[in-house]
């Protein structure tokens, strides 16, 4: 076991040296497939599904008028999200390449509440991030699907953050979602970190959780002081994180620890 | 529903974190740092030359809040069923590890392996980036945790 272990440690280092950008892993896997048996079965039912709540919430604010809003998502993207393309949605974060300038979905969103009147919705809004897991439910099934031409330096800034040790226990994410999927840090599956299930549902602190909010947690546990919310080095997490996950068929709202 | 309730409750359990702050932990006082030199792979001088005790060292290997070393090891501990299976087992540790070797592992063992994932318990506060502000200023474990759990180890044989 240990032998084995040390010669993937040792091939993932080379490939981290040679590649520079070691994010397209050649067969992402989803969280899914190290999750428990039980949790997998509440994912899939739509009815036990706990992240479905959030779901129904989002679809109600898309067809409604949000505090201090003139329009609803709705007049424009048509009844319950029927003109949104999912496969564009499955495209996020997109970035602009001549400013280098990231747009997660989050963002998005927040600039089309602003659109409708509202005052620009704070990261952490309960319900924008409700309407942000009603929309990236639209886009169930499609694969993530980032666009990576011309995203060299922004994919190089989040995988120095990535490969960066925090905290008093000072580790790097890259130490337990690269190094080590598959063991068991105690009671519990490492898996490689994916974002295709985001926002998703974790039963340890019983809330829908976005991939930002996830980042924050993880650095938590690390007894780190987190990135803020909205942050620069949270975009840039979440792009490299879904470029990683790039051809994972999304899941949200997926249910994980 | 209750399905849910139950599952996070047994997750819960299982991995009750590998950095659940102490909470009465961050409270105690910054202690001052002891200096340690590396000789042959060995830390051969007790930490703050203090002296360690097997029986509380037990106790902070599977203390979620403190050494948390179950996360990743197994050790022969009769009330812990679950072990992380990251590092190595720990089992008989000090038959293959003598002292000084045990207390630089336990320190800063990325003086061997500098990619260990394994956390650097004894390090100096300043060489740690972004700590939480209730931990700045602090190491993982004490000195005297240190040579506690490092008492603990010797003597699995
Ligand atoms: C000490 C080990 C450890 C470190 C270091 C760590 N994580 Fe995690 N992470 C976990 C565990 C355990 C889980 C829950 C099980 C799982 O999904 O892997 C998790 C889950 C995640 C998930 C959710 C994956 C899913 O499918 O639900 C993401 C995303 C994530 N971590 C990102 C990060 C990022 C970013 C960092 C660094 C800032 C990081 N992690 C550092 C242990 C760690
Ligand atoms: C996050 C994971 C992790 C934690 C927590 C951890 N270790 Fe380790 N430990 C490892 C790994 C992995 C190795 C293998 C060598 C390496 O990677 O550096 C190791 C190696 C060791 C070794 C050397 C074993 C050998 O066979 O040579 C000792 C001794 C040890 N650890 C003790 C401890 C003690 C004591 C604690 C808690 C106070 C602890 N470890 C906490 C991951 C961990």
């Amino acid at each position: 076991m240990k032998a084995m272990y040390s010669t993937r440690l040792f091939l993932l280092t080379l490939g981290l040296v040679v590649a520079g950008n070691n994010v397209l892993l050649a067969e992402p896997k989803s969280g899914y497939e190290y999750i428990k048996d039980e949790t997998r079965a509440l994912q899939d039912d739509d009815f036990d599904n706990p992240g479905m709540l959030t779901v129904d919430r989002g679809l109600e604010l898309f067809n409604s008028l949000l505090p201090g809003a003139s329009k609803r998502c709705a007049n424009c993207h048509q009844q319950d999200g029927e003109g949104l393309d999912s496969k564009s949605i499955a495209r996020y974060p997109v970035v602009e390449r001549s400013t280098q300038t990231i747009t997660t979905l989050q963002d998005r969103i927040i600039a089309c509440t602003e659109r409708t009147g509202v005052k620009a919705l704070a990261p952490d809004d309960k319900n924008l991030v409700a309407l942000q897991t009603y929309v990236r439910h639209l886009a169930r099934g499609e694969r993530v699907a980032v666009d990576t031409e011309g995203l060299d330096a922004l994919l190089a800034r989040g995988e120095k953050l990535y490969t960066t040790r925090y905290g008093l226990i000072d580790m790097a994410c890259q130490h337990c979602h690269v190094f080590y999927p598959g063991t068991m840090i105690r009671g519990q599956h490492i898996s490689e970190g994916m974002t295709n299930g985001f926002p998703a549902y974790r039963l340890d602190i019983g809330e829908i959780t976005t991939v930002q909010q996830r980042v924050q947690q993880c650095l938590n546990l690390m007894r780190a002081e987190p990135f803020a919310s909205g942050s620069e080095e949270l975009r840039l997490f979440e792009l490299y994180m879904t470029v990683r996950s790039n051809g994972l068929a999304i899941e949200t709202p997926a249910v994980r620890y | 529903m209750h399905l849910a309730r139950t599952c996070s409750l047994v997750v819960a359990l299982f991995f009750s974190g590998l950095a659940v702050a102490g909470s009465g932990e961050a409270q105690v006082p910054v202690e001052d740092y002891c200096e340690w030199q590396v000789t042959d792979y060995e830390i051969k001088e007790p930490l703050c030359s203090l002296k360690g005790d097997s029986k509380r060292g037990r106790d902070i290997v599977s203390d979620s809040g403190r050494g948390n070393c179950i996360a990743c090891h197994t050790l022969p501990l009769k009330h812990i069923s679950v072990y992380g299976t990251i590092g190595p087992s720990l089992v008989d540790i000090g038959k293959r590890l003598n002292e000084g070797q045990l207390r630089l592992r336990v320190a800063d063992t990325r003086q061997i392996n500098p990619m260990s994932i394994m956390p650097g318990f004894y390090r100096h506060p300043s060489l740690i980036n972004r700590p939480d502000r209730r931990y700045i200023g602090r190491t993982f474990l004490t000195a005297q945790q240190v040579e506690d759990v490092v008492a603990y180890l010797k003597a699995l044989k």
